[in-house]
């Protein structure tokens, strides 16, 4: 069964690294400029345009490759944001003892009953809308969702006999942190930001195609779509591609944690 | 059981206390001053004086929190800075599209997903078990949105069997039109929630099927079918009711994109719109209405899951 995992991995990580590699390459080399509407309007794909125009006649192909940015760049922006702080915040409510533990139990619980969406929807109601609002916001929701998991780790790992032990041989708390704690829970929590990894470019797309993301005329995918559904029966490819975008990236994402977990938990590895 | 209901319920009254408080606490905290949603640009102190004297933002903190407090509990969420009409009604009018349409779209995945991931757990081996899962994969990717784009440029657009948004003026006095116009949305929200629920429902078969109290009652002449319907089923539900709960406060919240992408009246329709409008009473009472809501549907998840499994309950006993 591992060997099927591996595929999972494999899978993911192609998926993944084809985003990746379209990103970079877009750094270097654009078919047509962001800006240049030269072409006319509602170009069918073929010909010089790939896929086509949109309805201010700028090229689909090269906004599909800008909007690969705002994608990637929400994964690893929020993911950084809600990994640093939902860890430490997890470690030190893990620490916590008594009514301070229950406190930070009951808080990260409500926190995380005001879901992603809203969470952002609320900090971008205060800030107005731009792509880092949105990193942002969708981090420090992730940021609760990561603490929790941290928190409940934490727990567990310091119940272990080989604290106790640590401990009667004098061994410093920060010290333990870094040796025991942080590679013991490092692998669990890795898996679960890479799961919010996908769950962040989705959400971005969500906020975008609201109108509460990323502004115009910055071409993110959720953005693109919004913009297509106006004209999905004349163009239809402009509605089609950038939602094919994003579900080869989440799904790439998503598989790429599956296999993680699989590698790293071997108990899952046994068993199934 | 009675005890935990009590604990739990103070819980819940604690929890929902928290949430108005973290609402208020993180509407205050952000940048942006309400009283410019009144204004125009360029407005002089006076005018900006006035205009937050009007909102009530003029008061310290804690008592605009303890007037908000008390709004809340005689059902009073403000006005609206933008139409200036109570945010109550304007909440409750948009219930009827908000509330079907969740809780269709929720028992629609329900009715999806639990024989589906069933089946993909127990024919595991027969071809279709692989097939359930990648379409289950592929499900957990797509975002809502566009589905509900795909669904509206098939169904309505070339196909003209459904409409491809709006909902009758007049509510539900035609059903049937109101129904209509409630369909493709609720498709496209049961079929998302339904792809992550697949994936619970089948973990939580497996994780029943390899356990050892099935397979006493198979050595004791129960045949596999009485066996998982007997023993299994029950057992199974456990961790599916509390993704259950989790998922239907999902829904309640995806239907706010899904319901831009339909035009419908509804909930997240008025709160995109008061976010646009930075209409502060209509962000706060739309947003304590859905956290309120999310939370008591996770005590019922609770209590639901504690009445399907006994051992919850001797646990917390002792």
């Amino acid at each position: 069964m591992s060997r099927r995992r591996s595929v999972h991995l494999a899978i993911g990580l192609v998926l993944v690294l084809l985003v990746a590699g379209a990103v970079l390459v877009s750094y270097v080399w654009l078919p047509f400029a962001p800006d240049d509407t030269s072409g006319g309007r509602l170009v069918p794909p073929g010909g010089d345009h790939l896929l086509g125009t949109d309805k201010l006649g700028r090229d689909l192909f090269t906004q599909l490759l800008i909007g690969g940015r705002i994608a990637l760049g929400t994964a690893l922006g929020a993911v950084t944001v809600g990994g640093v702080l939902g860890v430490s915040a997890g470690l030190l409510a893990g620490f916590a003892t008594r009514w301070l533990d229950d406190a930070a139990a009951v808080t990260l619980d409500i926190l995380i009953a005001f879901p992603t969406l809203l969470l952002a929807m609320l900090i971008v109601a205060g800030t107005g809308a731009s792509l880092g609002t949105a990193i942002l916001a969708i981090g420090l929701a992730m940021a609760a969702i990561v603490a929790r998991l941290t928190r409940v780790l934490v727990k567990q790992v310091l119940a272990r006999d080989y604290i106790t032990a640590a401990r009667i041989a004098g061994i410093s708390w920060p010290r333990i942190v870094l040796d025991h704690v942080l590679p013991n829970i490092g692998p669990v929590v890795l898996v679960n930001l890479a799961l919010q990894a996908g769950l962040a470019v989705l959400a971005e797309a969500s906020l975008s195609y609201l109108g509460l993301g990323t502004p115009p005329p910055n071409a993110s995918w959720g953005r693109m779509l919004f913009e297509a559904q106006a004209t999905v029966l004349t163009a239809p490819t402009a509605a089609i591609v950038p939602g094919a975008a994003l579900v080869v990236l989440v799904i790439g994402i998503n598989l790429t944690a599956d296999g993680l977990r699989d590698l790293t938990d071997p108990t899952r590895r046994r068993s199934r | 059981m009675i005890p935990y209901l009590v604990r739990r319920t103070a819980i819940l009254i604690g929890s929902l206390f928290l949430a108005a408080v973290a609402l208020f606490v993180l509407l205050r905290l952000l940048p942006g001053d309400p009283a410019n949603a009144l204004l125009p640009v360029g407005a002089t102190p006076e005018q900006i004086e006035a205009a937050r004297r009007e909102l009530g933002t003029d008061a310290s903190l804690p008592s605009q929190f303890l007037s908000w407090l008390g709004g809340i509990a005689r059902f009073d969420l403000g006005k609206s800075l933008i139409s200036t009409l109570p945010v109550g009604p304007e909440i409750t009018a948009r219930l009827p599209v908000t509330v079907p349409l969740t809780l269709a779209a929720f028992v629609l995945a329900v009715l999806i997903a639990v024989p589906v991931g069933v089946l993909a757990a127990t024919r595991a081996e027969k071809w279709y078990g692989p097939v359930i899962n990648a379409i289950a994969q592929l499900g957990i990717a797509v975002p809502a949105f566009w589905l509900g784009l795909l669904l509206i440029t098939v169904f309505a657009l070339n196909l003209r069997v459904l409409p491809a948004g709006g909902f009758p003026p007049d509510g539900w006095a035609d059903p049937g039109t109101a129904v209509q116009s409630l369909i493709l949305p609720v498709v496209t929200i049961a079929l998302v929630m339904s792809a992550s629920l697949i994936r619970y429902v089948r973990a939580a078969t497996l994780d029943v099927l390899s356990a050892d109290y099935l397979r006493t009652a198979r050595a004791l002449g129960a045949t596999a079918r009485e066996a998982m319907w007997r023993h299994g089923l029950r057992n199974a539900a456990v961790p599916v009711i509390a993704v259950l709960a989790m998922e239907l406060a999902t829904t309640f919240l995806g239907a706010v994109v899904v319901e831009s992408v339909f035009a419908l009246p509804g909930l997240g329709g008025l709160l995109v719109r008061g976010i646009s409008q930075h209409d502060y009473p209509v962000i706060q009472g739309v947003m304590l209405v859905s956290t309120a809501t999310v939370l008591a549907v996770g005590f019922l998840g609770d209590v639901t899951q504690r009445l399907a499994d006994p051992r919850l309950r001797i646990r917390s006993a002792s």
